[in-house]
């Protein structure tokens, strides 16, 4: 008799052969036609700290944009009476050693601030994700040439070398833009190269060339999407080391020229005052650690939802 | 050899795809004193594939069947020799004529995790060769060959925007078989496809590729180490031993009476599920693989065979035709 049980309680729970497998185990959040940009909304649902992140960097973007509807003062209008005023209703981070208002200021500031984050550091991700992808992809001649060229440019100091370039671009905006391009696509490009020797043993890309896919659809549909995780983990270290180095350099003399001002910038020119008035290198500061940390934390979020494997 | 498309053998039966004393070393980076290490990965390899069979290889790891796979595909370049698809030379053959011809010769691997590109959809990865070849005109046709494809290997055709994870390790193997389907090839080089998967899971699997065979003409190179795998799918088997042929033959021969001594080791090592039929003490092998960088002198074989004498240790034996098979061994008599 228990046998007899037994006997048919396993023939139900045999799946049967060849039969297509069962429909139930459909993830909830799974929908059909799912595109990237909907999972990155998934997770901004999900996660909290990534969403918070997303909104404060999008209302510094914002601020950036319409900072003169923001403030009525003017950024370069010097006041000699309110000379390094404390903060008051008139001047809520009060007003910096020539009488300036230091929030107008600030919001000027991260205008070049923002854009130095970004631009130099996502044309410097490209050129370094090229140049990686053909250098592990290649290999030989053409990966030996790319390689020795990043070595070239990791061995010196990476703001020396965008001195370097900034001096004989005569300073300026533009000239920080590509001497931080020209020195940030090296890491890039050893990290891509990296990723791309170890995908291109993969059976998938064995599979590729053994279908006839061209070598660059290879290195752009089946590699690329594969170093993405990395990419994103790239893009948030960069910003905001971009950020520092642009106020290294400003620092320095070379990048955002007085009266335009940035936040590196502010905080280098306030520090003499750091004791008596600690409120006027303490607000860029705090602006560009808010702004890092946000990258960091949205980073984080989209790493994670665009990887198929940590996904639910 | 005269017709170069219809190339038939003395039997009458149409050879699909061919090695001619195929060669394929591998460079190891080499060291200082000793100079560069050549990995003898194939030796001398010459084998015909006829047209709708299914063609076993097996031999231990590291004796080069997934090396002598890839050649047949050209995914490798032979060092030295030649491989014939229909009688046409692959080296002869430009890139753009090489990657036209590769619609006709897919590969199966083994791993079906590594195989599937993590970060492609279902439909993306099976639409990949149409695409690739721009067979159809528009996207909806490609969908709708997509769709079919995935019901005829036993996928739900709704899954087409799953990725690969979401999938077990069988249905994973069903999706890298409908990719290689999906462009109606004569040739399919099955790269141990049933060796990472459970026993129930091979079955099935197994049964898919007997019936997609008899359905759509298809050719196999079945490379396998696991015998009884090979005894149901296989209509004739080779036996590899470091780089060499030992043995070629029909399934049911070889398992009535293996001739070569290894051939005869390996059927020996399959358990048997009768513990009556089980014998007092198997007869195992010996020693170790002896390592493809300085294969033995002769018969590569000779280090570890029982029956070894003087000559097996000097003279390289030729893989000689009895009736349906070929054996390379000196104390195998006709």
């Amino acid at each position: 008799m228990q046998n007899s049980d037994i006997l048919t309680l396993n023939n139900q729970s045999l799946p049967p052969d060849l039969g297509l497998p069962p429909a139930e185990d459909i993830d909830a959040e799974l929908l059909d036609n799912e595109t990237m940009w909907d999972r990155i909304k998934i997770m901004l649902r999900k996660n909290k700290l990534a969403a918070a992140s997303f909104v404060v960097i999008v209302l510094m973007c914002l601020a950036a944009a319409f900072a003169p509807f923001l403030t009525p003062y003017e950024p370069n209008k010097t006041s000699l009476k309110d000379r390094l005023a404390p903060p008051s209703r008139e001047h809520i981070l009060g007003c910096d050693e020539l009488g300036r208002d230091h929030f107008t200021r600030m919001l000027y500031g991260t205008r070049v601030s923002v854009m130095i984050g970004l631009l130099p550091t996502s044309v410097a991700m490209i050129i370094g994700t090229v140049l990686g992808l053909m250098a592990g992809f290649y290999g030989g001649k053409i990966d030996f040439v790319i390689m020795r060229l990043a070595d070239v440019v990791l061995a010196f100091p990476s703001l020396l070398l965008a001195m370097v370039v900034s001096y004989t671009l005569k300073g300026g905006i533009i000239s920080i833009f590509l001497a931080l391009a020209a020195v940030k696509w090296a890491r890039t490009a050893r990290v891509i190269r990296a990723q791309t020797l170890s995908m291109k043993e993969k059976e998938f890309v064995e599979a590729a060339r053994s279908l006839g896919v061209k070598k660059s659809t290879i290195m752009f549909r089946h590699i690329l999407p594969n170093c993405l995780p990395n990419l994103i983990v790239l893009l948030t270290l960069n910003i905001p080391e971009s950020i520092l180095d642009e106020a290294s350099l400003s620092f320095l003399g070379i990048g955002a020229q007085p009266p335009s001002t940035s936040w590196g910038l502010m905080v280098f020119r306030c520090k003499p005052f750091l004791f008596e008035y600690p409120w006027l290198a303490i607000a860029p500061g705090v602006a560009i650690l808010i702004f890092v940390l946000a990258f960091n934390f949205l980073g984080d979020g989209v790493r994670d939802a665009l990887d198929p494997y940590l996904k639910d | 050899m005269n017709n170069p498309i219809n190339h038939v053998n003395h039997e009458g039966r149409k050879v699909l795809a061919a090695a001619e004393n195929v060669v394929k070393e591998f460079k190891l980076s080499g060291n200082i004193r000793r100079g560069d290490l050549v990995v003898h990965a194939i030796t001398d390899v010459s084998l015909n594939i006829y047209e709708g069979e299914t063609l076993a290889m097996v031999g231990e790891s590291g004796c080069g069947k997934s090396t002598m796979g890839r050649l047949f595909l050209r995914l490798l370049e032979p060092t030295a020799g030649t491989v014939r698809f229909e009688g046409r030379n692959l080296a002869d053959l430009g890139e753009e004529e090489l990657r036209h011809l590769r619609k006709q010769m897919q590969i199966i691997f083994q791993d079906p995790y590594a195989s599937l590109n993590p970060r492609m959809t279902v439909a993306q990865i099976i639409a990949e060769p149409l695409n690739t070849h721009q067979v159809y005109g528009s996207h909806k046709e490609t969908e709708a060959r997509v769709k079919e494809l995935m019901k005829k290997v036993g996928i739900r055709p709704e899954f087409t925007n799953r990725y690969p994870h979401q999938f077990s390790g069988g249905q994973r193997q069903r999706i890298g078989i409908a990719r290689a389907l999906a462009l109606n090839p004569k040739l399919i080089v099955c790269d141990e496809p049933v060796s990472a998967l459970d026993v129930s899971i091979q079955a099935q699997i197994l049964n898919l590729l007997h019936d997609l065979q008899k359905e759509m003409g298809l050719t196999y190179l079945f490379i396998s180490h696991d015998l009884s795998v090979v005894r149901y799918i296989s209509d004739r088997i080779c036996v590899m031993f470091l780089g060499k042929l030992c043995e070629v033959g029909p399934t049911e021969e070889i398992f009535r009476e293996p001739k070569h001594p290894y051939t005869r080791f390996l059927l020996e090592a399959v358990p048997k599920p009768n513990p009556h039929l089980r014998k007092e003490q198997k007869a195992f092998l010996t020693g170790e693989m002896p390592s493809p960088v300085k294969p033995p002198s002769g018969c590569r074989f000779h280090t570890r065979c029982p029956l070894a004498t003087e000559r097996c240790s000097q003279e390289v034996p030729v893989l000689r035709t009895m009736a349906e098979r070929q054996v390379a061994c000196h104390m195998v008599n006709p």
